[in-house]
C-alpha cells in the first residue's frame, strides 16, 4: 500500500464549522486597504473601464445627464434646484459606492500580492554546467531544464523537481507556515517552488519554468486579481441584470409619452422631469446585485486564498460549487497517516499476557506510530510497562523489505512480529508450526478492515495483534453532510477490496475504489464526467497528474510534484486533502451570495414603485397618493428617499458580499426555502421601512 | 434553402386545401344534414315569411312588446355590425347614456320603483342579445299588460312560462328570449286593432 | 358574487384538470410519432401527405433548419392570405360581393392570423367573404396552432435529449399536430356548436322582417367549422365582430362552457405531454400548478370587481347584488345569457391563453376587471397559454426563475437536469426584451404621436383621436391594442378603432415581433438544451416540482410582470380605479 506521509492535520471537530477563518484572513475593514479603495473609487469612474459593468454605466450616464442639468438650472436659477442638487449627489454616490464595494474586494488581494511581491528578491543560482562544474548566473537568467544546486541558507532560484539530494526547505513565503518541510529527489516530495530557501543540507534541482512564469509570479497575478476573468455564471448574471436594466430602461423611458398623455387628458400637473426619470430608472435598474457583482467575485477568491489554498482560476472555485463527486484518498484525508494496535488475540495455549509481552518487547525499538501503539497497548491493557531494555542483552531487528518482519533478540529468546506470510514462513523454517486458528485470526482482521501483524517467539506462534486505520473524528457527520447536500464521497485506496469496504463503512462514504492505480483513478473521473457528473480530487504525485487534470477541480498538495501543480487547478498550500471539503463550501458560498443578492436587487424594485409612482403624478393623479402605502410626506422626499435607499443599500451589503452569505451545508431545497424567505421575501419587505425611516430623516433634517 | 421553399410552398397549398376547404365544406354538408335548422340560424318563419333568428335579439320600442336591452350593433339590432358600445367603466358617455336610458326607462313604466336589474338598460356584448333577465322582464309587466288590455297576473304567467332555467340546471343565467315571449304574447293576447 | 357563479368556474377547472392527464397522454404518442387509436385512419393519409410534399418524415431538423422552416412557412402562407384577402372581389364563396381590402389592412390581418393573434380591425361580416374567412383564416388557424404545438414540442425535446443536434422536424410536427389533433377535435366541435345552433351554411344574408315590421339583415356563413378551431387552436379571431358574443358564434351557456373548455384543453394537456416526454411527472404537474394558481388568482379577480359593479352604475339606479332573476354586477357588454360569472372566467381563460376570442366587452369591464385580461396577456399569455406558445413561455420563465433562485443553491443552476447558462439567460432575456419592448414602444409612441394633413397613416391629428374613451381609459385602449397584439392574443378594448394604416401597421408589426422574435431565441435554447448532456439529480439539486417551486415560478412570472408594466399600468387601470 503506498503511504503517503500527510502533514499534521488538524482533526475537524464533529460540528465541523466549514469556513472557519483561513491563516490569511484580515480583518474586514482594514484601514489601509479602505484609504486605497476610496481613491480607486474615482479612478473607477472613468467610463472606459465602467462600461464593462452595464448596470453601473447606465447610473453613470444618468449621472451625468444630471450634472448636464443641474448646471442647465443653476444658470437659470429655476426652482427646485435644492432637490435636483440632492438627487445628483447620491446618483454620483451610487456610482461610487459600486465602485468602492469592488475597490475593497481588489484591495484585499493587493495588499497581499505586495507582500508576496516584497519576498520576491533576486537570486544568484549556481547552474551546473556539463562536466560538473557550476556557474553563478543570476535567477533571472534560468531557463526550462536548467540543473541548478542549493546549498543550506541559499534561496532557492525557481520552480523545479529535485533530481538529487534532500534538504529541509523553509515554504513560509509560499505557505506562511514556518515550519520546515522536507524535499528529496524521486517519489512525491520532489517540488520545490521558486523564492523558498533550503535550510540543511543540500540539493539539485531541475528547473521546470522560465522566468516571470513561475508559481510566486502566478500566485502573485491571482490574488492581485489582474488577469480576472469573469466565470460562466457571472457572465450569464451580468447578461440577465443588463436584460432587466434595458427592460427597465424602456418602462421608464416609455412613461415619459404615457405621461404626456396622462397630463393632455387630464389638463392638469405637470410631465415628471427628466432628473425624477432618471432617478426612477436608478432605482429600479438592479443597482444593488451590478454593484456588488465583481466584489463577490474577487471576495470569493480572496475566500479561498485565506484557506491557503490558491485557485488557478475563478472558473475552477465556482465549479467546485457544483461538483458532484469528490474523489478522496483514504490515508491522510479519511483515515489518520497511521494504524493503531486494538487488540491482541492469542494462540492457542498461549495467554494474552504472554502475547502481550511479546508484542510489546517487540515493538520497543519500532518508532512507527503502530509500533508506539503496541507498546500502548500492551501497558493499558494489561499493565506492562515500558521496561529498559539497556539491562539486557537486547538485539534490535529492524524492519526490512526482505524479511517483512521486525523484532528483538532478548535474553535468548527470538521475538519477531510480521505480515502473516513473513512469520509462517520463518516459524515453519525453524520447524514450528503455524496454527490454523491463527490463520483464520488473521483472515477476519482483514475482512474487517484491519492489517494483522502475527507475534512469534522462536518456533512458537504467539498470537496476532489486530492494527486497525483509524477513520478522522467526524469524516462521518462530515461526510453525511455532503450526502445532504447532494455530492457523493468516492475513497481511493490500495487496500484490497476487502479492507476498503470495511474502512469505507466505517468512515460512511458512499463507495470506494480500492487497490487503485492512478489509471483507474482517472477512469473512474471519465466514467463519472460522462454521466454528467463534476468531480474533484486531490492528489500531489507525478502519476496523480493527468487524474489532476481530467478532474473539474483538481486540487493538488503543494508538497507535491510540480507535474502534479501544473496539472490541477487549485494548489493548497497546507498540503491538506480535507480541504477539498471546504473548498467545495467555498464556491457554493460563491453562487450563494450571487444568487441571493440578485434576488434581493430585484425584489427591492417593489416598494420603489410605491415610493416613486405616487410622487411622479401627484398633480395629475392626486387619486393615486393612496399608493403612498408609506405615507412619505412629499413628493420630492419620496423620490430623494427611494434614490437614497438604493444607494445606502449598496454600501450596506458590502460586508455581506465581501464575506459572503452564510452557508450551511443543506439539501438544495431547504437552503431556497431559506434564502427566499430572507432574500425574497426580504428583499420585498426590507425596502419600505427603509425608505420610510430616510423619509423621516430628510424630513427632520429639512432636506425636502 | 430552395427545398425549404418549395416544401412550403406544397405544404401551404395542401393544408389549404384540407383544412380551408375540405374540412369546412365536408362540416357544411354535414351539418346541413343532421341540424338543418340550427345550420340556417334558427330562423323563425310565419306566414312564408323569415321573421328573424331566435338566437339573436330585434329592436321593440312599442309599449305592447317587452323590450330587449340597449343595442350598440349599428343603429340598434343591426346583425351584420355586432358589437358592444366599448364605453369604460367611468366613461362620461356611458354615464350620459345610462340616465338617459334610465329616465325613459322609469317614463314608459311609471309603476316601477326601486334599482333597475343590472342587464336592462345597459348594453350587450353582442348587441344582438336575445335574452333579458327574468327581472328584466318581470319590470315591464305592468306595462305591456296595460298595452294589451289584460291583467298583470296573465302576463306574469306568460312570462313565468317563457323564463329558460339555466342550461343543465348549472350552466349560465336564467333568462328570457324576448322574441319568443313577445311572439307567445301576440298568440295569446293578439292586439285588438 | 354567486355560489352558482362559482361552481361553474369549480366545474370549468375540474374538467380541465381531468382532461389534462388523456388528453397530454394523447398528444404524446401523437407528437413522438407513435401508435394510438387514430393511426389506422390517419396514417395512410399522413404518408400521402409526406409524400406529395416531399417530406422525408425520418430526417429531423437541427433548431436552425427548424427555425427556418417556420419562417418560409409562415411567409408562404401569410402571402397567401394577403393576396386572397387583396383579391377577394375576383374569388368565389362572395354573396356579399365585398370588395378587395385595402393593402395595410390586408397586411394587418395577414400578420395576424400567420401569428395566431387573430386581430380583427373590421368587421368581419361586412368586409370579408365566406372564401377567405374559410380557406384564408380557418387555414390558418390550423397552421399556426400546429406550428406552436411543433415548438413547444421542440423546446420540450430539447430538455429530453442529450448530446442531440436535432429538436425534431417541422414539418413533420406541423402534419401530424393539424391531422391528429386539430382536425379531428374540430370536426366533433364544430359539429356539437352546430347543433347547439352555431350556423354553418354557404348562403347569402337574409333578410327578415322583424315583429315591429322593420328590416334586419342576419348574417349567415360557415361559421360552425371556423368557431371550432378559433378556440382549439386559440386563435380567437371571430367569423363576426362580436367573437363568441355573437349568439350565432356561441349561442347558449353550453356551448360557451365547451368554448371555454377548448381553449384550454390542448394547453393544459401540453403539461402533460411534457411531463411525459422528460419522464418525470412531477415537472409537468408543477407546470400546471403554477398555472392553476394564476389563473384562479385572474378568476378570482375579475369575478369580484366585475360582480362588484362601479359606482356609475349605482348613481344610475342599477342593482350590483346578484339575485336569482338577475346578474347584477356590471352587465354593460356582457350576455344576459352569460353572466357575470361566465363573462369574468372566459376574459381570464382567453387572455391566459393567447386565444383572444371574447365573449363580453373587456373594454366594458371595470377598471380592475379589465387589468386582469391585460395583465394576463402582459405576463406572456403563460397560464395554459396558446397552443404550445403557453408551454415555451413558462418553460422560458421556468428557465429565468431557476436561473435567477438556483444559484442561491449553491450550484450551476440546472433545470430538469440541463444547465443553465449564458446562452439560455441570453435567449430567455431576449424574449422577455421583445415582449416588453414591442408593447411600451409601440404604445408610447401612438399615445403621443400627430399626423400631419394628408397623411397616409391616419387621419390628421393625433392617433388618440381613434379613442372611444379618454383619460386613464383610454390609455389602457391603447396599452390593450399592442399587448394584445405582441402577445398573439387578438382581443381587444374594442372602444380602439384600429382601422386606419398606422394602427394596421404597427399593430400588425407588434403581432409579427411577439410571435417569432420570441420563437427563435426559444428555438435556439432548445437546440443549445438538446446538445448538453443531463446532470444527474442529487440532493444537490434545485427541486424543481413541489410547491416551493411553484411559488417561486409564480412569483418571477408576476414579478417581471408587475415590475415591467406598473409604470404604465399605474396611469390606465389602476388610476382609473381609483378615480372611479
Amino acid at each position: 500500500m503506498p503511504t503517503l506521509v500527510a502533514p499534521e492535520i488538524e482533526t475537524p471537530a464533529a460540528d465541523a464549522q466549514f469556513l472557519a477563518k483561513g491563516k490569511r484572513a484580515r480583518k474586514l475593514f482594514d484601514a489601509a486597504i479602505v484609504r486605497r479603495a476610496l481613491t480607486d473609487s474615482f479612478v473607477k469612474l472613468n467610463p472606459a473601464t465602467l462600461y464593462k459593468n452595464p448596470v453601473m454605466f447606465v447610473v453613470e450616464v444618468g449621472a451625468a445627464v444630471t450634472t448636464i442639468l443641474l448646471i442647465r438650472d443653476a444658470v437659470q436659477k429655476t426652482s427646485g434646484f435644492g432637490f435636483d442638487l440632492q438627487i445628483w449627489l447620491w446618483l454620483w454616490f451610487t456610482v461610487l459606492f459600486a465602485n468602492f464595494a469592488e475597490a475593497m474586494a481588489e484591495g484585499r488581494g493587493k495588499a497581499q500580492a505586495d507582500n508576496l511581491r516584497k519576498t520576491k528578491t533576486e537570486s544568484m543560482a549556481r547552474r551546473l554546467l556539463s562536466g560538473g562544474a557550476t556557474e553563478t548566473v543570476p535567477a533571472s537568467m534560468l531557463r526550462k531544464n536548467d540543473i541548478v544546486l542549493c546549498n543550506a541558507g541559499e534561496t532557492i532560484p525557481g520552480d523545479g523537481d529535485v533530481v538529487e539530494g534532500i534538504a529541509s526547505v523553509d515554504e513560509s513565503v509560499i505557505t506562511g507556515e514556518s515550519a520546515p518541510v522536507i524535499r528529496e529527489s524521486g517519489g512525491d516530495r520532489s517540488g520545490v517552488t521558486g523564492g523558498t530557501k533550503v535550510l540543511s543540507d543540500w540539493v539539485k534541482i531541475k528547473i521546470v519554468s522560465n522566468p516571470g512564469e513561475t508559481f510566486l509570479d502566478r500566485m502573485i497575478a491571482l490574488v492581485e486579481g489582474a488577469q480576472r476573468q469573469k466565470t460562466p455564471n457571472e457572465i450569464a448574471l451580468n447578461i440577465m441584470i443588463a436584460g432587466l436594466t434595458l427592460i427597465f430602461l424602456l418602462a421608464v423611458v416609455t412613461l415619459a409619452p404615457f405621461a404626456s398623455y396622462s397630463v393632455t387628458s387630464v389638463g392638469s400637473g405637470y410631465m415628471p422631469s427628466i432628473i425624477v426619470l432618471v432617478s426612477l430608472l436608478v432605482c429600479l435598474i438592479p443597482t444593488t446585485i451590478g454593484g456588488l457583482l465583481s466584489a463577490i467575485g474577487i471576495a470569493g477568491m480572496d475566500r479561498v486564498m485565506q484557506h491557503n489554498v490558491l485557485a488557478m482560476s475563478g472558473k475552477a472555485v465556482e465549479a467546485a460549487g457544483d461538483v458532484n463527486t469528490l474523489l478522496l484518498d483514504k490515508t491522510g484525508t479519511i483515515t489518520l497517516g497511521n494504524r493503531e494496535a486494538v487488540e491482541f488475540i492469542c494462540a492457542e495455549g498461549v495467554s494474552e499476557a504472554e502475547l502481550a509481552d511479546g508484542a510489546q518487547l517487540s515493538s520497543l525499538a519500532d518508532e512507527t506510530p503502530e509500533g508506539r501503539s503496541i507498546v500502548v497497548l500492551a501497558k493499558q491493557k494489561y499493565g506492562l510497562r515500558g521496561r529498559e531494555v539497556a539491562d539486557h542483552e537486547a538485539t534490535f531487528i529492524p524492519f526490512s523489505a526482505q524479511t517483512r518482519m521486525s523484532g528483538v533478540d532478548l535474553d535468548g529468546r527470538r521475538i519477531r512480529k510480521g505480515a502473516t506470510d513473513s512469520v509462517r514462513q520463518y516459524v515453519e523454517h525453524q520447524g514450528g508450526r503455524f496454527p490454523s486458528q491463527v490463520l483464520e485470526a488473521t483472515e477476519k482482521i482483514s475482512r474487517s478492515g484491519g492489517t494483522p501483524l502475527v507475534v512469534s517467539e522462536d518456533s512458537r506462534v504467539l498470537g496476532v495483534i489486530h492494527l486497525k486505520d483509524i477513520v478522522k473524528g467526524g469524516m462521518k457527520e462530515r461526510f453525511a453532510q455532503m450526502r445532504v447536500m447532494g455530492i457523493r464521497t468516492v475513497m481511493i485506496t490500495g487496500d484490497n477490496p476487502l479492507t476498503a469496504a470495511a474502512i469505507a463503512a466505517e468512515a460512511g462514504v458512499d463507495d470506494f475504489l480500492a487497490q487503485a492505480t492512478p489509471k483507474d483513478k482517472l477512469d473512474l473521473i471519465k466514467k463519472e464526467q460522462s454521466s454528467g457528473r463534476l468531480v474533484a480530487m486531490t492528489g500531489d504525485g507525478t502519476n496523480d497528474a493527468p487524474a489532476l487534470a481530467q478532474a473539474d477541480v483538481g486540487v493538488a498538495m503543494n508538497t507535491g510534484t510540480m507535474a502534479a501543480k501544473e496539472a490541477g487547478n487549485m494548489v493548497d498550500l497546507d498540503s491538506n486533502p480535507t480541504k477539498l471539503i471546504e473548498i467545495v463550501a467555498i464556491g457554493k458560498q460563491l453562487l450563494i451570495t450571487r444568487g441571493s443578492l440578485t434576488t434581493f436587487s430585484i425584489a427591492n424594485d417593489v416598494a420603489k414603485y410605491f415610493a416613486i409612482i405616487p410622487a411622479m403624478f401627484q398633480l395629475t393623479y392626486p387619486a393615486l397618493g393612496r399608493l403612498n402605502i408609506m405615507h412619505l410626506h412629499s413628493p420630492q422626499s419620496a423620490i430623494l428617499a427611494a434614490v437614497i435607499f438604493n444607494a445606502l443599500i449598496i454600501i450596506a451589503l458590502v460586508p455581506l458580499a465581501l464575506r459572503g452569505v452564510r452557508y450551511r451545508p443543506l439539501s438544495a431545497g431547504a437552503l431556497l426555502r431559506r434564502n427566499l424567505l430572507i432574500y425574497g421575501l426580504g428583499g420585498i419587505v426590507a425596502p419600505f421601512p427603509g425608505i420610510w425611516a430616510i423619509d423621516r430623516l430628510l424630513g427632520l433634517a429639512g432636506l425636502a | 434553402m430552395l427545398q425549404q421553399i418549395k416544401t412550403a410552398v406544397l405544404i401551404t397549398i395542401v393544408l389549404t386545401v384540407l383544412t380551408g376547404i375540405i374540412y369546412p365544406l365536408a362540416i357544411t354538408a354535414l351539418s346541413q344534414v343532421l341540424f338543418p335548422s340550427q345550420a340556417n340560424g334558427s330562423l323563425i318563419v310565419s306566414n312564408g315569411k323569415v321573421i328573424g333568428s331566435e338566437l339573436l335579439g330585434q329592436n321593440f320600442a312599442k309599449p305592447e312588446y317587452f323590450h330587449p336591452r340597449p343595442s350598440a350593433a349599428g343603429t340598434g339590432y343591426e346583425a351584420t355590425s355586432s358589437g358592444g358600445s366599448n364605453l369604460g367603466p367611468t366613461s362620461p358617455d356611458l354615464s350620459k347614456r345610462l340616465g338617459a336610458d334610465a329616465a325613459a326607462f322609469h317614463k314608459d313604466n311609471p309603476q316601477q320603483t326601486g334599482p333597475l336589474p343590472s342587464d336592462l338598460i345597459t348594453a350587450s356584448a353582442s348587441g344582438l342579445d336575445p335574452d333579458i333577465s327574468p327581472a328584466s322582464a318581470r319590470v315591464q309587466i305592468a306595462r305591456v299588460a296595460q298595452a294589451r288590455g289584460i291583467s298583470p297576473q296573465q302576463m306574469e304567467s306568460l312570462v313565468g312560462a317563457d323564463v329558460q332555467g339555466r342550461q343543465l340546471g348549472i350552466l349560465g343565467e336564467p333568462r328570457v328570449n324576448v322574441l319568443k315571449l313577445n311572439l307567445d304574447i301576440d298568440r295569446q293576447y293578439p292586439l285588438k286593432r | 358574487m354567486t355560489l352558482n357563479g362559482w361552481l361553474q368556474i369549480a366545474l370549468f377547472f375540474g374538467l380541465i384538470l381531468a382532461c389534462t392527464k388523456p388528453m397530454g397522454l394523447f398528444m404524446t404518442t401523437v407528437m413522438e410519432g407513435r401508435k394510438n387509436w387514430l393511426t389506422r385512419a390517419l396514417s395512410p393519409l399522413e404518408r400521402f401527405l409526406y409524400r406529395i410534399c416531399g417530406i422525408d418524415s425520418t430526417v429531423e431538423q437541427r433548431w436552425t433548419q427548424y427555425a427556418v422552416s417556420l419562417l418560409m412557412f409562415s411567409l408562404v402562407s401569410a402571402l397567401l392570405l394577403y393576396l386572397m384577402q387583396r383579391m377577394q372581389q375576383m374569388l368565389p364563396f362572395n354573396p356579399q360581393h365585398f370588395g378587395a381590402m385595402t393593402p395595410d389592412l390586408s397586411f394587418n390581418n395577414a400578420a395576424s392570423f400567420v401569428t395566431n393573434t387573430n386581430w380583427q380591425a373590421y368587421t368581419p361580416e361586412a368586409t370579408m367573404s365566406y372564401l377567405v374567412q374559410m380557406t384564408g383564416l380557418t387555414m390558418h388557424n390550423f397552421a399556426s396552432a400546429a406550428a406552436g404545438l411543433g415548438i413547444a414540442l421542440a423546446l420540450v425535446r430539447g430538455f429530453a435529449r442529450q448530446s442531440a443536434d436535432t429538436i425534431g422536424n417541422f414539418w413533420v410536427d406541423l402534419i401530424r399536430a393539424t391531422l391528429y389533433i386539430l382536425l379531428p377535435l374540430s370536426i366533433v366541435g364544430a359539429l356539437f356548436l352546430c347543433s347547439q345552433g352555431v350556423i354553418q351554411n354557404l348562403h347569402p344574408y337574409t333578410v327578415a322582417t322583424t315583429l315591429e315590421g322593420a328590416k334586419q339583415t342576419i348574417g349567415q356563413g360557415p361559421v360552425a367549422s371556423q368557431e371550432a378551431i378559433k378556440m382549439i387552436g386559440t386563435n380567437g379571431g371571430g367569423f363576426f365582430n362580436a367573437n363568441s358574443a355573437h349568439p350565432f358564434e356561441n349561442p347558449t351557456p353550453l356551448t360557451n362552457f365547451v368554448e371555454m373548455f377548448f381553449i384550454f384543453l390542448i394547453p393544459a394537456g401540453l403539461t402533460y405531454t411534457f411531463g411525459k416526454m422528460i419522464r418525470d411527472m412531477r415537472q409537468g404537474w408543477a407546470l400546471f400548478a403554477a398555472m392553476s394558481v394564476l389563473f384562479l388568482a385572474g378568476v378570482v379577480t375579475a369575478y369580484h370587481f366585475e360582480q362588484s359593479g362601479t359606482p356609475l352604475l349605482a348613481r344610475n339606479g342599477i342593482e350590483l347584488a346578484a339575485t336569482d332573476a338577475q346578474s347584477g354586477g356590471n352587465m354593460e357588454g356582457k350576455e344576459t345569457r352569460f353572466g357575470i360569472a361566465n363573462s369574468a372566467l372566459f376574459a381570464t381563460a382567453t387572455t391566459d391563453a393567447s386565444c383572444g376570442a371574447v365573449n363580453a366587452m373587456h373594454d366594458s369591464f371595470t377598471p380592475l376587471g379589465g387589468l386582469v385580461p391585460l395583465f394576463n396577456i402582459e405576463l406572456g399569455e403563460v397560464v395554459f397559454g396558446g397552443v404550445g406558445a403557453g408551454l415555451y413561455g413558462m418553460l422560458m420563465f421556468a428557465i429565468l426563475a431557476v436561473f435567477i433562485a438556483g444559484l442561491m443553491v449553491g450550484r450551476t443552476p440546472e433545470y430538469l437536469g440541463k444547465k443553465i447558462e449564458q446562452k439560455e439567460v441570453k435567449m430567455a432575456m431576449l424574449a422577455l426584451l421583445v415582449l416588453a419592448s414591442s408593447i411600451l414602444l409601440f404604445s408610447g409612441t401612438t399615445s403621443v404621436i400627430q399626423f400631419a394633413k394628408n397623411s397616409y397613416w391616419n387621419a390628421p391629428g393625433p392617433a388618440i383621436a381613434s379613442l372611444t374613451n379618454s383619460g386613464p381609459h383610454g390609455l389602457s385602449e391603447i396599452l390593450y391594442a399592442y399587448t394584445s397584439a405582441t402577445g398573439n392574443n387578438g382581443s381587444a378594448f374594442a372602444g380602439l378603432n384600429a382601422n386606419t394604416p398606422w394602427f394596421n401597421i404597427t399593430i400588425g408589426l407588434a403581432a409579427l415581433v411577439g410571435r417569432f422574435l420570441m420563437i427563435i431565441p426559444l428555438l435556439a435554447v432548445a437546440g443549445s438544451l438538446a446538445k448538453k448532456r443531463q446532470v444527474p439529480v442529487s440532493a444537490g439539486t434545485f427541486p424543481t416540482h413541489g410547491p416551493l417551486f411553484v411559488s417561486l415560478l409564480v412569483g418571477v412570472v408576476v414579478i417581471v410582470g408587475a415590475l415591467t408594466f406598473f409604470p404604465a399600468l399605474s396611469l390606465g387601470p389602476i388610476v382609473e380605479h381609483l378615480l372611479m
